[in-house]
C-alpha cells in the first residue's frame, strides 16, 4: 500500500473510533448499521467483486444469520456459540448456493439467487412453529463478552466496529493468498483458469461459501443491533441494497463495501431534510452517480489516476503499449 | 371441474398479462442486453397515467390513448436516451443498478406525486359473469385474454411479417452483421424500448382493474415477468408467452390445491429447476460462451 493509504486508512480507522463519541444514540445506531451491513457487502464483494459470481442472494444469508443467532440464544446457547453457528450454516447454505453457479453463469446465475432469496423469506414468513412468521422474534439481549457488557449503543458500536475489524484484516489476508489470486482468475477467464490446472469448482463453491458465511456472520450482528428481527427485513430489497453498496462502491476493489455502505446508510438519512422526498432524490442520485462513474467509486478515482499517470509521462512505444492493455472488464 | 374451469380461465388471463410483461422485458434483453430491474414499475406507474388524465376529465379511452403515449415517451424514449444509452458500455452490473434505482424512484414518485392509496381503477368491460358448463367465468378475463391476444398476435406479425420487424430481429440475433447489411442498428433498439413501453401500458390498464391502481403493484408483477421470461427462455418472444401463461395458470391452480401460503414459492422452484436442467428455458436458445 502506498503511503498516502495508508495514512488515509489511519484517518479513517481514528474517525471511525471517536466520531461515534460526539453522536447521540440514533447517530451510533446508523454507524453501528454501517459497521454490520459492511460485513455482508464486504462478503457479496469477494462472489461478485472478486470471483465474478454474481448473488442476489446476500440480504437471504443476513437473515438467515439473524434468525440463527436469535432462536439459538433464545435457547439458552451463549452469544459467541450462536454466532458461530450463523456463520457455519450460512457457509454450507453458501456452498449448496455454489452448485447452481457451476452449471449457470451471469443473468441466469442473478435469477436462480433471486429465487433463493424469495424462498428464504417465504419460509421466514410462513413457518410460524420456528421465526414466528410476521410477528418476528422480539427481545434479543446484547451479549456480555468476558465480563464486558454490550447492551449500551456505544459498546455494541465498538464490538461491531471490532469484528469489522477483524473480518477486513482476514479477507484482506485471504484476496492476497493464493485463493484471491485464483477467485480473480476465475473472474477473468474461468476456461483459461481451468486450463492453468485450477480447481474452479471448488473455487467457485467457496466464493460462495465465505460470502455468505460473512454474510451470516453480519446478521448475527444485527440481530443483537436491532433487538427485533422480521421476515421483511431480509426481503429482496436488502439484498438490492447491499448490491448497490459493492456496485457504488466499486465492484472488486477492497475498499469499496466500505465506502458504498457509508452512502447507501447515511445518504438516505442526510436527504431527509427534503422531508417526504429523500428516497425520490436518493435514487435520483444513484442512478445519476452510476452513469458517471459506472465502476464506483474507487474505479472512477483509480481511472483519474491512470490518466494523470498517462498525461505526465511520455507516451510509451506503441507495440509495448498495446501489450500492456489490460483486457477490459466484463 | 367448475371450479378448475375457473381458475383456468382467470389464470390464463393473468398469465396473457405475465406474457406481455415478460415480452417486453425479452425485447430489451435481446437487442440491448437490458436486464430492467423496473419491468414492474413500468406496469404500475401507466395506470396513474390514466388517472390523471381522467381527473383532468378526459373519457377513459382518451385517457387510455394519452397514457400510452406519455408512457412511449416517457418509459420508452427517455429511459433509452438517459438511462441505457450511457451505461450501455459499461457491462450489465452498473445498469442493473440504475434499474433498481429508477424502479424505487417511479415508486416513490407514483406515492408521493398521486396517492399512497390504492385507487380504484375502470374495467374495459361490465363486470359479468357468464355460466359456461356449470362455470362462473368473468367476462372481465374473457377481456383481458382477448386484448393480450390481440396485442401478441399484433407483435407477432409486426416483427416476422414486415421488413422494420425482419430489421429488428436482425438487430437482435447479430448486431455487427445487420450494421453491414445496411440495417440502422441504433433505431431499431430504439424501436424495441418503445414497444417494450406500449406493451407496459397495455398491461397496466388490463391489470390495474383486477388488483387496483397502487405504487407498490410493481413488485410482484416485476419478478413475475422474471420468472415467465427466464422459464419460457430469455432470448425467444414465444417463450416469454409460453413462461407467463404457465406463471398465470400455475399461481392460480397451486394456490387452491397445493397451498396458499406458498404460493409464491412454486414458481420460483419450477424456475430453478427449468435454469438448472435447461438454463436456456423451454422455447430458448443455446448463446454459445465465448473463451
Amino acid at each position: 500500500m502506498s503511503r498516502s493509504g495508508a495514512v488515509a486508512l489511519a484517518a479513517a480507522i481514528i474517525v471511525a473510533l471517536a466520531l461515534p463519541q460526539f453522536l447521540k444514540g440514533y447517530g451510533i445506531y446508523l454507524l453501528s448499521t454501517w459497521a454490520v451491513l459492511t460485513i455482508a457487502a464486504l462478503g457479496l464483494n469477494l462472489t461478485l467483486g472478486y470471483a465474478g459470481q454474481v448473488s442476489l442472494a446476500q440480504g437471504a444469508f443476513v437473515g438467515i444469520g439473524a434468525y440463527t443467532a436469535a432462536l439459538l440464544m433464545q435457547a439458552g446457547l451463549p452469544y459467541p456459540l450462536a454466532f458461530v453457528a450463523s456463520a457455519l450454516l450460512c457457509f454450507a447454505i453458501g456452498w449448496g448456493l455454489g452448485y447452481p453457479a457451476l452449471r449457470v453463469q451471469h443473468h441466469y446465475l442473478a435469477f436462480v439467487t433471486l429465487a433463493f432469496n424469495t424462498l428464504v423469506f417465504l419460509v421466514l414468513r410462513n413457518e410460524e412453529w420456528l421465526t414466528h412468521g410476521i410477528y418476528g422474534i422480539s427481545g434479543i439481549m446484547r451479549p456480555v463478552l468476558l465480563g464486558w457488557s454490550t447492551a449500551k449503543p456505544l459498546a455494541f458500536y465498538y464490538f461491531c466496529f471490532g469484528m469489522l475489524t477483524v473480518i477486513a484484516a482476514a479477507l484482506w489476508w485471504l484476496i492476497r493468498s493464493p485463493w484471491g489470486r485464483a477467485f480473480v482468475a476465475l473472474r477473468e477467464n474461468p476456461i483459461r483458469a481451468l486450463s492453468l490446472g485450477l480447481d474452479t469448482r471448488r473455487y467457485t463453491l467457496m466464493a460462495f461459501a465465505i460470502g455468505s458465511s460473512l454474510g451470516g456472520i453480519s446478521g448475527a450482528l444485527y440481530a443483537p443491533l436491532v433487538q427485533f428481527i422480521e421476515p421483511n427485513s431480509f426481503a429482496l430489497a436488502l439484498s438490492f441494497n447491499l448490491l448497490l453498496m459493492v456496485i457504488v462502491g466499486g465492484s472488486g476493489y477492497f475498499y469499496g463495501p466500505f465506502v458504498g455502505a457509508l452512502i447507501a446508510v447515511l445518504l438516505p438519512e442526510w436527504l431527509r431534510i427534503t422531508q417526504g422526498y429523500y428516497l425520490i432524490v436518493y435514487s435520483a442520485m444513484i442512478m445519476l452517480m452510476m452513469a458517471f462513474c459506472p465502476y464506483g467509486l474507487f474505479g472512477m478515482v483509480e481511472r483519474a489516476i491512470k490518466a494523470l499517470r498517462l498525461r505526465r509521462a511520455p507516451p510509451a512505444p506503441a507495440a509495448v503499449s498495446a501489450l500492456q492493455t489490460e483486457r477490459p472488464r466484463p | 371441474m367448475a371450479s378448475f374451469i375457473q381458475l383456468l380461465v382467470s389464470g390464463l388471463a393473468t398469465g396473457a398479462i405475465y406474457a406481455l410483461i415478460a415480452v417486453g422485458f425479452t425485447l430489451l434483453w435481446q437487442t440491448s442486453q437490458t436486464i430492467n430491474f423496473a419491468q414492474g414499475e413500468f406496469v404500475m406507474l401507466p395506470a396513474f397515467f390514466v388517472l390523471a388524465a381522467m381527473n383532468f376529465g378526459a373519457p377513459f379511452w382518451l385517457a387510455i390513448l394519452i397514457s400510452i403515449t406519455l408512457s412511449v415517451v416517457i418509459l420508452g424514449l427517455v429511459f433509452k436516451l438517459i438511462i441505457v444509452d450511457p451505461m450501455l458500455k459499461h457491462g450489465v452490473l452498473p445498469l442493473v443498478i440504475s434499474t433498481i434505482a429508477l424502479s424505487l424512484f417511479l415508486k416513490e414518485s407514483a406515492k408521493d406525486f398521486y396517492s399512497s392509496q390504492a385507487q380504484p381503477f375502470p374495467a374495459l368491460v361490465p363486470s359479468i359473469d357468464l355460466h359456461v358448463f356449470g362455470a362462473v367465468v368473468s367476462v372481465q378475463s374473457l377481456a383481458v385474454l382477448a386484448v393480450a391476444i390481440a396485442t401478441v398476435i399484433a407483435l407477432h406479425l409486426l416483427l416476422n411479417h414486415t421488413r422494420l420487424g425482419r430489421m429488428m430481429q436482425a438487430t437482435a440475433q447479430n448486431p455487427t452483421l445487420a450494421r453491414i447489411l445496411g440495417v440502422p442498428v441504433r433505431r431499431m433498439v430504439l424501436y424495441t424500448f418503445l414497444i417494450n413501453a406500449v406493451l407496459v401500458a397495455i398491461a397496466s390498464v388490463l391489470i390495474s382493474p383486477i388488483y387496483l391502481a397502487k405504487f407498490t403493484n410493481g413488485e410482484t408483477l416485476g419478478i413475475a415477468a422474471f420468472l415467465a421470461a427466464i422459464i419460457g427462455g430469455f432470448n425467444q418472444v414465444r417463450g416469454a408467452i409460453l413462461g407467463g401463461v404457465i406463471l398465470g395458470v400455475l399461481d392460480n391452480l397451486s394456490a387452491a390445491y397445493l397451498s396458499s401460503q406458498y404460493r409464491a414459492a412454486f414458481p420460483l422452484i419450477i424456475l430453478i429447476v427449468v435454469i438448472l436442467w435447461r438454463p436456456q428455458g423451454l422455447l430458448g436458445r443455446l448463446e454459445e460462451r465465448t473463451v
